[in-house]
């Protein structure tokens, strides 16, 4: 199971990365998406895969880790918000561009 | 405590922007708040001056940053007295001068701030007790200098000048401050105090060395010794009063400033005599050589500051008592002689027009009484005797003799003193025989005449002081250069008289040689001149500037490779950097061999990777296909969502599906605009290059995952499970530490969304976008824009989802749910009647006014916050406490409910906000989508 999430990880981010480094902006956006997935998940394995445990406190039951799920929450929250600011920018650099390569320069 | 000195700096400061308000009254105001200024700093240190030359060192001081050992000190002593008498002198008269100097349409009130900065700049150095504090008022002259030297900012030789002479002072500057800093951990404290009391301690120490050299680079370029003389001509594009001010009397005066201040700190040792009589000694002869083959009247008078200077500095290096106390004099007389002359040739220059003595030639004819003023300050500066320029270098003359150094060879070092008070001598003579005498004018602009009364009388009193020195020494100098010597030797000073007339001993003859020799050598000038001529020449202002010009276009060329602006370049580098780091700490990491604990692999694990590798890969393959490619990162999603499920998460599953949600909407919106496809457009290398960036990349944090989930848990999580119910108030523990145990966090993540919400505002309002006509394949969109059947479903949907966002609110303290997911819930809803009838049905029947709600959210959660500290607890501090409502039963009420109210209003508004700035893009002249 272990080899499975790590394989998930090393996938998503080996993808991510490659379309960082394309030159348009709409890749750019998916790549980072997929980062952040790779992220998210690196972190939530950070509190060991357990299944069936939910942190909900009850008589009798054992929890998985809860703090790296606060954190993931948190960080899946901001990285809807640095998507939404990228597509904002990407939309504003079209417009003051007139093309969407990340170096192109402002309109004369 | 003295409060007089901190009052004189300070006033110095302060006051120094007057004339700069005062000049629309008319330039004379400007001119009567800069001598008033100086009058009143004068009139400050006026009761300080009897306790002084008495011998006592007043000092002052306050913290300033004591853990750093800054402290605002202050110190007046004999030779600080002196030089403030110096500055607020000449300043007086420069002051007077430059009013009629300068140009009459010049308002003046920029020239008088400045120097009334650099005056007070100057007065913190030679009042300064504390070392840092030296430096930075150091480093305040040759600020204030550049802006003097450039002040005829129109002229590119003036910021020329400008910027070589803070180049070099400015640079020299930084090493007396690492000097400073060595000089400070060699004896503890940056006190003066401290500092002069351990001069045996300072000598013996390792790094006294290099402390030296580091100190002698500020003081050499300061005072414009070789190689660091060239600024100092260069700096005679300034205005004449800037250069009477700063490059005879004060200025250029610093740096042996510094030699007498730190004289009993450093001085004593071999290197210091060597390093620096010998620099002393090559400047008072080259300068002097340089000066007498000038064409320039002020470039003559530049040279023979740096001559003189020299000659201060061989003074100071040839340390013994005496050389020091004839050091302190000569500092004394040359800012009395120079400033005169300086005025004067400005007189010169002003009524002539021009500074060239192959034309400026028999003036004594038109202005006499100038003429005769120069001639008297020229033969001070020659050492004619009766002059106060004679007294200081017989004393030179007299120190040369039987110097203990050169036991064997004692002549050696009166012979080279008699050689530069020959070229003293001869490059006077060139001045007072050129220009006032030799023939008739030649061509020059105007006729001269004498010059205004008022202009005339700074050089006058400077003057009247040059005779009165060297006629009357004991009576006139004696006592302020007793005390300015005392206080550099800080021991009792040896047995001197100053007096005109000593017996016809050495010293005299050589004085006598001295003159004979140096109008023999201006009568032969013609042969020389045309041997000069002949002579190839380096002028070092050329070398420094062509170095300075490689310099700079060597950083250019090396910037234009580093940073050729493309981002894609930039981020490349990035990861591989980041990769490098990482590899670099997996290879030195000690390999130690755990036991690995794995859990089997299921069926559905592997088909939801298989799943997840055909979209992952799907994504990068048709990624030129954007539509497709969205759809593609939805699926991956999803199959996160469905991992945190499986890995009892279910908050998380929760978040990441509603989150999936709004940004895919978010993206189909943002591809409305821009291209539908990306070019195919990379080169195979680059493809190759990201390819094994990316594999790195992948294989590195994959392995990285590996290891860590087969490596032994240990956790802090305990504390939080058992809290939980008991301190939180609530059983699910992840929404408890969201918003009560780790609340500062959250705040912290909910104004960073609140800051995109806004910047949706920044960046897309009043945009226009090109409305496209036709999808990627060509075809026209359709025409029937919000379909009837998504209407009608929509409208009934929006309470039930918001009915359901309320419910996940309320039990997300013990059940999965909470603020965050609510509010994409609800953010969710909203969209969809965007979505499903146009953004003018919506825009119509929601708050206009998001950024209130934007604001309400963060002030619930803030404001819960500070209410603990209402309570006297700290920051967040959250309570709890049950109640039982009829039909919903038993609910927890917790404030941390409050703060999590909060995070619902953020994360809704920030949501539509955001795409309703998308989705008002979109509103073409016909209102409909």
């Amino acid at each position: 199971m272990e080899a499975i999430i790590a394989i998930a990880i090393g996938l998503l981010t080996a993808c991510g990365v490659f379309l960082l480094l394309r030159a348009r902006t709409f890749p750019l956006i998916l790549g980072l998406t997929l980062l952040s997935y790779a992220v998210n998940l690196f972190l939530f394995a950070s509190g060991r895969l357990r299944m069936d445990a939910p942190p909900l406190i009850r008589d009798g039951a054992s929890y998985t880790d809860p703090l790296p799920q606060a954190l993931v929450l948190t960080a899946i929250v901001i990285g809807f918000g640095m998507t939404a600011y990228l597509v904002m920018l990407a939309l504003r650099a079209l417009s003051e561009s007139g093309d969407d390569h990340v170096d192109a320069k402002e309109k004369p | 405590m003295h409060t007089a000195l901190p009052a004189l700096v300070a006033l110095a400061f302060c006051a120094a922007p007057l004339p700069l308000l005062l000049q629309r009254y008319g330039r004379g105001y400007a001119a009567l708040a800069s001598a008033l200024v100086m009058a009143s700093c004068l009139a400050l240190l006026a009761p300080l001056v009897m306790p002084v030359m008495g011998g006592a060192t007043l000092l002052t001081s306050f913290a300033w940053l004591p853990e750093w050992g800054l402290t605002l000190s202050l110190r007046l002593d004999g030779l600080g007295l002196m030089f403030s008498l110096l500055i607020l002198g000449i300043g007086l008269l420069v002051t007077l001068y430059a009013y009629y100097y300068l140009d009459r349409h010049d308002k003046l009130g920029r020239f008088y701030t400045l120097l009334l900065l650099f005056m007070a700049a100057m007065l913190g150095v030679v009042l300064s007790e504390n070392l840092l504090l030296l430096v930075v008022f150091w480093e305040l002259t040759s600020l204030a200098s550049f802006l003097l030297i450039s002040y005829k900012q129109e002229s590119y030789e003036s910021r020329l000048s400008g910027r070589i002479a803070l180049t070099v002072t400015g640079g020299g500057g930084l090493a007396l401050f690492a000097g400073v800093l060595l000089l400070g951990h060699i004896t503890g404290s940056y006190e003066l105090s401290v500092v002069l009391a351990a001069g045996e301690q300072i000598r013996a120490h390792a790094l006294y060395a290099p402390m030296l050299i580091l100190v002698l680079l500020g003081v050499f370029t300061k005072s414009a010794q070789f190689p660091f003389h060239f600024w100092l001509p260069m700096a005679m594009a300034a205005p004449t009063p800037v250069s009477a001010y700063l490059h005879s009397a004060t200025m250029v005066k610093a740096g042996v400033f510094l030699l007498a201040r730190l004289y009993p700190a450093l001085a004593g040792s071999e290197l210091w005599f060597w390093l620096v009589s010998g620099t002393g000694a090559i400047t008072l002869l080259y300068a002097a050589y340089l000066a007498f083959y000038r064409y320039d009247f002020k470039g003559l008078l530049a040279y023979s500051t740096i001559s003189h200077l020299g000659l201060i500095t061989l003074l100071f290096g040839l340390d013994t008592p005496l050389s020091v106390v004839a050091a302190v004099f000569h500092i004394i007389n040359h800012a009395i002689f120079k400033a005169s002359l300086f005025m004067a040739a400005g007189i010169v220059d002003h009524e002539c027009g021009t500074r060239d003595m192959r034309r400026v030639n028999g003036l004594f004819k038109f202005m006499p009484i100038t003429a005769t003023l120069a001639i008297v300050a020229a033969g001070s500066m020659a050492g004619v005797p009766l002059l106060n320029g004679f007294l200081s270098k017989e004393m030179f003359f007299a120190e040369t003799v039987g110097h203990p150094v050169f036991d064997e060879m004692s002549w050696l070092l009166p012979a080279f003193a008699t050689l530069a008070g020959i070229l003293a001598v001869a490059y006077s003579s060139r001045f007072i025989h050129d220009v006032f005498f030799n023939g008739d004018p030649v061509n020059l602009p105007r006729k001269p005449h004498e010059p205004p009364r008022w202009m005339r009388a700074p050089v006058e009193v400077l003057v009247a002081m040059c005779l009165l020195v060297g006629i009357f020494p004991q009576w006139s100098i004696a006592p302020i250069l007793h005390a300015a010597a005392g206080a550099v030797l800080q021991q009792p000073l040896p047995d001197f008289h100053l007096a005109v007339w000593h017996g016809f001993n050495a010293p005299f003859m050589m004085s006598l040689l001295a003159l004979a020799g140096g109008i023999a050598l201006y009568a032969m000038r013609h042969r020389l001149y045309a041997l000069y001529d002949r002579l190839p020449s380096i002028h070092a202002s050329i070398v420094f500037e062509r170095a300075h010009e490689k310099l700079v276009a060597a950083a250019r060329s090396l910037l234009a490779r580093l940073d050729n602006g493309s981002l894609q370049r930039y981020l490349a580098l990035f990861i591989a950097f980041v990769l490098a780091l990482g590899g670099w700490a997996w290879w030195t990491a000690s390999a130690a061999v755990l036991p690995v604990v794995t859990q089997a692999p299921d069926a559905a694990s592997l088909i939801a990777l298989g799943m997840l590798a055909v979209a992952a890969t799907g994504v990068v393959r048709l990624h030129h296909q954007r539509l497709i490619a969205v759809v593609l990162t939805s699926v991956i999603g999803l199959i996160v969502a469905l991992t945190f499920v499986r890995f009892s998460a279910p908050d998380l599953a929760l978040t990441q599906l509603s989150v999936e949600v709004v940004t895919i909407v978010l993206m189909l919106l943002a591809l409305y605009y821009l291209p539908p496809t990306t070019p195919a457009e990379d080169s195979m290398p680059r493809l190759v290059r990201d390819a094994l960036l990316a594999l790195a990349a992948g294989i590195g944090l994959g392995a990285a995952a590996y290891a860590m989930l087969t490596s032994p848990f240990d956790t802090l999580s305990g504390y939080y499970l058992t809290q939980s119910l008991p301190g939180g108030g609530g059983s699910n523990v992840v929404n408890v530490i969201l918003v009560d145990f780790r609340g500062f966090d959250t705040l912290g993540e909910i104004t960073v969304l609140a800051m995109v919400g806004l910047a949706a505002h920044a960046l897309l309002d009043q945009l226009v976008l090109k409305q496209p006509m036709r999808d990627g394949d060509g075809r026209a969109w359709a025409s029937e824009r919000h379909p009837l059947f998504l209407q009608m479903l929509m409208r009934p949907l929006l309470p039930l989802a918001l009915m359901v966002s309320v419910y996940i609110f309320l039990r997300g303290h013990n059940l999965p749910g909470g603020g965050f997911v609510a509010g994409l819930v609800t953010g969710v809803a909203l969209i969809l009647q965007y979505l499903a009838s146009g953004i003018g049905f919506a825009s119509a029947r929601l708050p206009q006014r998001l950024p209130l709600f934007l604001a309400a959210g963060l002030a619930c959660a803030g404001g819960v916050g500070v209410a603990a500290w209402a309570f006297g607890f700290p920051f967040l501090t959250s309570t709890h406490g049950h109640v039982t409502l009829p039909l919903i039963g038993d609910i927890e009420l917790a404030s941390a409910m409050v703060f999590d109210l909060g995070v619902y209003l953020v994360v809704v508004s920030v949501v539509l906000m955001v795409l309703a700035e998308l989705g008002k893009l979109s509103v073409n002249p016909e209102g409909a989508r």
